[in-house]
């Protein structure tokens, strides 16, 4: 086992790829400063060289290009945004040509390129500098989604991701990074097998996250178990595809879904884990109606106290649950 | 940290140990060089004060200081009617206050205050002052560039001869829209300035790490518009680019480029001078800090007996007087509602 924080286990991660994986090769804005992408790959430079490790211009879209013409000629680049705001960009490169290509070719070529966007928000840095945009990629299909949670997770979904010969979007988020645990040894898995987890069984209530709600989530269920309240927590991990199996089986059995996403309301990853379970579950099972916390359908702001109303906070998620609980059964 | 690079195109423009010197203000009008030097020192002590406050916890937001880059918006702006669109980017505290902003509402809109030029909701990254001409000022790099070529096209339906400025950085210079924007205005002739402030720096990266040749207005030649580079550590050099520039676009002529070589003092984002992105730029830094374009219009005016050692410590002190006084304004006044978290979302009012 070692220690390592959500940071350092993507840089683990990275340094497995690269170690093990020659084709494997790094673009992105800020690699050779440590400022952009925290402490998530300090010095990979130095170890592994500049031409693996490629500070970039400010160019999105044509590094993204770049990477995934490069992803069909034998190599698996990785395309670094140190934010999802950025990375809009590169749209075309993504939703367009990676997500499309396999596709439009009759299967027979297919992008193993995969692309980080870092969600870096709070601190009043306002509309530009926030946004967590993973439900419209989700929304894509042939581009795979992840969202990994904890630190095990940040390292061995970018292993999988990276080897995984589809369009990978792996997103990360500042605010784990200082999150610890200790990690075994890296396997490498193959991403299809990976999708939503159990991470804490519970009978009263089933609240779903992702990436950092995963563990406000979790610090939820720890306070509604204080209040006598038993919540299951699933995490979703990898949001498209999306199999919603492990979801469903804990609502079964709680009876209650509470979906907590940090992207806006309509059209968005809580809607979709709501949207599942009602396909899936007769009404008579549920003692709740399903709800949802997210953010606000607003930009985010920059003046401090609508900046302290705008994200969702770990007593939200408890007071929400609980609220859900007391409610007479249906 | 910097590279040998084939097209080392700037001559004397990059390097630091030259245009130290006095401006050469003979025959020019001494009341508007005061005039400018007042708005050149306003802007670094607005800045400075700034800085001072992110360093004591007092601004949260990100603040991207433009100190010792002063002379490029006061020379361009000199040029401008309010009439004019100007749009900036995430370094644009100095091109608000150039255009005539107030220090008071930027200083509100750094604390996120209900009287800050963006009501509290932009922080130092978002300013907008449409009565001065300011349209808007974003932190996506070159985000703003095509909509200056927008508000050119409107300019010119509305007949007139109003134009509209694009600032943006070397670094922005590498994003396709610039490209893009560049070639509609000139495709379409359309009445818009591009001014790019070359600070030589995209965060933590030397031009050479990232583009083939220094000179960003080659770019302009490509697309063939009139492009002028120059010391924009020299007020008149930009003042005077800035002139022959704007009369071709009001007279008709189509888009044109400005150049503007420069240095920032501080670092990247934040009141630092280096450092925050990892960079170090020792040397360079303090050569650069001795083509102060504050200091070379200072010194033209003493020299020519214009400016008195008593007339430069008052003007200083007035300066700082008014940054304080707005400061202290700005810290006791009012955040916006929570209501305004969904009021501003749509023009109708409360997102339903
Ligand atoms: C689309 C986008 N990519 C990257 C960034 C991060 N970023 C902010 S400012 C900046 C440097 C831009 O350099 P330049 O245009 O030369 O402006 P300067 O900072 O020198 O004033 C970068 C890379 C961003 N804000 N937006
Ligand atoms: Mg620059």
């Amino acid at each position: 086992m070692t220690r390592m924080n959500y940071g350092t286990a993507i840089r683990a991660a990275f340094m497995h790829l690269l170690d093990h994986h020659p084709e494997v090769f790094v673009i992105g804005q800020g690699l050779w400063a440590k400022w952009y992408v925290g402490n998530s790959m300090t010095d990979l430079d130095k170890l592994y060289g500049v031409d693996r490790i490629m500070d970039s211009p400010v160019s999105e879209s044509a590094c993204t290009g770049a990477a995934v013409g490069a992803s069909l000629c034998g190599y698996r680049p990785i395309v670094v945004h140190p934010r999802v705001d950025f990375m809009l960009y590169a749209m075309d490169a993504m939703v367009n040509q990676a997500a499309k290509w396999s596709h439009m070719v009759g299967g027979q070529a297919h992008p193993a390129v995969t692309i980080r966007g870092i969600v870096n928000r709070g601190g009043e840095q306002g509309a530009q500098h926030s946004q967590a945009l993973h439900a419209w990629f989700a929304h894509v299909p042939g581009l795979r989604v992840v969202m990994p949670a904890t630190p095990a997770d940040a390292r061995d979904l970018l292993i999988a991701s990276v080897l995984c010969d589809d369009p990978v979007l792996y997103i990360d988020d500042r605010w784990l990074y200082d999150l610890e645990d200790d990690l075994p040894p890296v396997v490498e898995r193959p991403l299809e097998l990976e999708g939503p987890e159990l991470l804490r069984d519970g009978s009263d209530i089933t609240l779903v996250g992702s990436s950092y709600t995963t563990q406000q989530c979790l610090a939820a269920a720890n306070g509604l178990a204080e209040r006598g309240i038993s919540a299951a927590v699933v995490d979703l991990r990898v949001i498209n595809p999306l199999r919603a199996e492990p979801i469903i089986a804990s609502v079964r059995k709680t009876g209650r879904l509470l979906a907590v996403d940090g992207g806006w309301r309509t059209c968005g990853l809580a809607g979709e884990v709501i949207a599942r379970v009602a396909e899936a579950v007769h009404p008579a099972e549920l003692r709740a109606l399903p709800r949802r916390l997210t953010l606000p359908d607003a930009p985010a702001p920059t003046s401090k106290p609508l900046e302290r109303i705008y994200y969702t906070l770990v007593d939200d998620i408890v007071t929400a649950a609980a609220d859900l609980v007391k409610e007479a059964a249906r | 940290m910097t590279r040998d690079f084939p097209y080392r195109e700037l001559g004397t423009l990059s390097d630091p140990e030259q245009h130290l010197s006095a401006l050469a203000i003979s025959g020019r009008d001494t009341e508007r060089l005061l005039r400018q030097l007042r708005d050149m020192l306003l802007i670094r002590r607005v800045e400075e004060k700034i800085g001072d406050m992110v360093t004591a916890g007092m601004i949260v937001c990100p603040c991207h200081l433009g100190i010792g880059q002063e002379a490029v918006a006061v020379g361009v702006s000199e040029h401008l009617r309010a009439t004019d669109r100007v749009f900036g980017a995430h370094r644009s505290h100095s091109h608000y206050l150039a255009l005539g902003g107030g220090v008071y509402p930027l200083l509100a809109e750094v604390l996120g205050k209900l009287d800050g030029c963006s009501k509290g909701m932009g922080g130092s990254m978002h300013l907008h002052d449409p009565a001065h001409g300011l349209l808007g000022t974003v932190p996506i790099v070159a985000g703003t560039v095509s909509l200056a070529v927008g508000a050119a096209l409107a300019a010119r339906k509305d007949g007139g001869d109003s134009l509209a400025v694009a600032y943006f950085g070397d670094g922005a210079a590498e994003e396709g829209v610039v490209h893009e924007a560049m070639n509609l205005a000139a495709a379409w002739r359309l009445p818009v300035l591009f001014v790019c402030e070359n600070n030589l720096f995209s965060s933590h990266l030397h031009i050479s790490l990232r583009q083939p040749s220094d000179r960003v207005a080659r770019f302009a030649e490509a697309h063939r518009m009139s492009a002028m580079t120059i010391d924009g550590n020299d007020l008149l050099a930009v003042s005077d680019a800035t002139a022959s520039l704007v009369a071709g676009i009001r007279r008709g002529e189509g888009p044109a480029f400005l150049e503007a070589l420069t240095y920032r003092w501080r670092g990247h984002v934040g009141p630092r001078e280096d450092l925050d992105v990892g960079v170090n730029r020792g040397s360079d830094l303090a050569l650069w800090k001795r083509r102060d374009p504050i200091r070379r219009l200072a010194d033209a005016l003493r020299e020519a007996e214009s400016l008195q050692e008593e007339t430069w410590q008052a003007m200083d002190r007035a300066v700082l007087e008014e940054v304080e006084t707005a400061w202290r304004r700005a810290d006791a006044a009012p955040y916006p509602d929570e209501s305004a978290l969904l009021d501003w979302v749509y023009a109708g009012g409360a997102a339903k």
